[in-house]
């Protein structure tokens, strides 16, 4: 069996899982309570807190945790639109293909009066920092931009478009749950001002992740109750989640450039070898891209069948289609780098784990070679292609 | 639980009656590669018998599941009662379909309908 969907998320690693475990057996005081049993917990979240900030580059007060990256979403960008609004700010930038937890937020704002831009992220899928420059008004009190897209692995130049929110006076957010623990981040270097992370994509555990905000910026709270996360975010703090999250994120972050160095080669070999596929292209930059990232549209072909099969043949996967998703629309994120209805239902994201090897590699290349033939080969729609009644588009 | 019954998941292995009939008398294709799935159903059709049917079909395990099972359904069988043949059959024969994707059923049907139709139109030139 290869695991290839770890951008859907990850197995959690033996450190954490035994932080989480350990944590959820000796340490189950409530860190609001004031006797020894809390106090413990307390300090452990404390130090987890700390832990997290070193590993971005920000203080333990810019940290509050969160249920996950869609949480850390939602919370960033309501705050600063509700900081905006107070002083006649409403207008918001963003891109096309960002993650639903954003793009549906800003929806809900333009319906309750905010204007919103979104980005176009060309074939690319890569923003130039001058195009945020140039679309940043009186009015906007947000730039939100991804680090990296969930599914093409697209890297955007993050510094260059704080930089550009800096100097403007606008807040800078970016999602960062695909990129943080697979690439560099430093939250003061790269001028970011909010940041979102999720633990589950970096080995952590599901239902954890965690909000950075510049101090400074005031945060607007979603759940309303007790006085935890400095009343930003009410409920009792998933103490064995947020220990188990930082121990993931310790150990990934230690080990970017070795796991960089293992991955990049055998990724690279995976797009070589499906490139061979005829009427096949990589969706994004093949530069700058998430080291674990192979996204390709073959055309002729569905991608949920092709999906079926290659489970059959032990590799799990994810695709853009629509029958994947249960809506007609097939991926948001392939339509807007320009890839058309009818090759973007035949995509394949493969994200590799950090332990992949260059055997699984080929087998893949092998197992997806085989595959896409044999659909093509009973597709009225590739048949037409050959036949010449139809143009390809790839 | 498995996104698939059993049923759907052997008629998408393996699915019957796949390919293209090239002495075919009714040919139907239904369904656009914008919203993902297409099928083309080619009938041979002798004495009001459905004698031989094959499809061809771009888009999801069950749509696929789906087509492959119509075409058992209606294999050997008077034109009258392939005419007749419901999506909810072929769903039913297929131990049932997640409600998202009964569509795929639905285009089973059409895509035979469109076959029979193209047959008579022939017959009657
Ligand atoms: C880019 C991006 N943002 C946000 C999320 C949501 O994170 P979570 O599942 O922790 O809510 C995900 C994960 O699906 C993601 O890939």
């Amino acid at each position: 069996m290869i695991y290839a969907d770890n951008a859907a998320t990850t197995p959690m690693s033996e450190a954490a899982i035994n932080t989480m475990t350990t944590l959820i057996r000796e340490t189950y005081g409530n860190p609001s309570s004031l006797y020894e049993f809390g106090q413990k917990a307390k300090e452990v979240l404390e130090q987890a807190r700390e832990d997290t900030a070193a590993l971005i580059g920000a203080d333990a007060k810019e940290i509050i945790f969160t249920s996950g990256g869609s949480e850390a979403d939602n919370q960033a960008i309501i705050s600063a639109a509700k900081a905006g609004a107070l002083k006649g700010k409403k207008h918001i930038i963003s891109s096309k293909f960002e993650h639903h937890a954003v793009l549906h937020t800003l929806k809900k704002l333009e319906n309750e009066g905010f204007e919103v831009t979104l980005l176009d992220v060309h074939e690319n899928g890569i923003i130039d920092p001058s195009e945020v420059e140039a679309a940043i008004r009186e009015d906007t009190c947000l730039v939100t931009i991804m680090y990296a897209n969930n599914e093409i692995g697209t890297i955007q130049d993050i510094k260059g478009i704080g930089a550009v929110c800096r100097a403007k006076g606008v807040i800078f957010h970016t999602d960062a749950v695909q990129a943080i623990g697979h690439l560099k981040i430093n939250v003061v270097e790269e001028n970011i001002d909010m940041l979102s992370a999720s633990a589950h994509k970096f080995h952590g555990p599901k239902g954890v992740g965690f909000l950075y905000a510049r101090k400074g910026i005031r945060l607007a709270n979603l759940i309303e109750g007790g006085a935890q996360e400095k009343g930003k975010r009410a409920g009792t703090e998933n103490v064995p989640g947020i220990a188990a999250m930082v121990t993931a994120l310790k150990e990934e972050v230690a080990n970017i450039d070795k796991n960089t160095a293992h991955i990049l080669p055998i990724r690279n070999k995976i797009i070589e070898g499906l490139k061979e596929i005829p009427h096949s292209a990589l969706n994004g930059d093949e530069e700058r891209r998430l080291p674990s990232n192979v996204n390709f549209c073959f055309e002729g072909i569905e991608g949920e069948s092709l999906l079926l099969l290659l489970d059959d043949k032990g590799i799990a996967a994810s695709s853009g289609s629509a029958c994947t998703s249960g809506s007609l629309d097939p991926s948001h994120v392939l339509l807007a780098i320009g890839r058309v209805h009818d090759v973007a239902h035949g995509s394949l994201r493969l994200s590799l784990g950090e332990d992949v090897t260059e055997e699984e590699a080929d087998y893949i290349i092998k197992a997806v070679k085989e595959v896409v033939e044999y659909l093509r080969g009973f597709s009225p729609v590739w048949r037409d292609l050959v036949a010449g009644k139809t143009q390809f588009i790839l | 639980m498995a996104l698939y019954s059993e049923k759907v998941m052997d008629h998408f292995r393996n699915p019957r009656n796949v390919g293209v009939l090239e002495d075919a008398n009714g040919v139907g294709t239904v369904g656009n590669a914008k919203c993902g799935d297409i099928m083309k159903m080619y009938l041979k059709i002798e004495d009001d018998i459905v004698k031989d049917v094959k499809f061809e079909t771009f888009g999801c395990g069950s749509a696929i599941a789906s087509s492959s099972m119509a075409t058992e359904l209606i294999k050997g069988k008077p034109v009258e009662e392939a005419r007749q043949l419901t999506n909810k059959a072929v769903a039913e024969a297929l131990d049932g379909l997640p409600d998202y994707k009964m569509h795929c059923s639905v285009l089973a049907q059409e895509a035979i309908e469109a076959a029979l139709k193209d047959y008579e139109s022939r017959q009657e030139e």
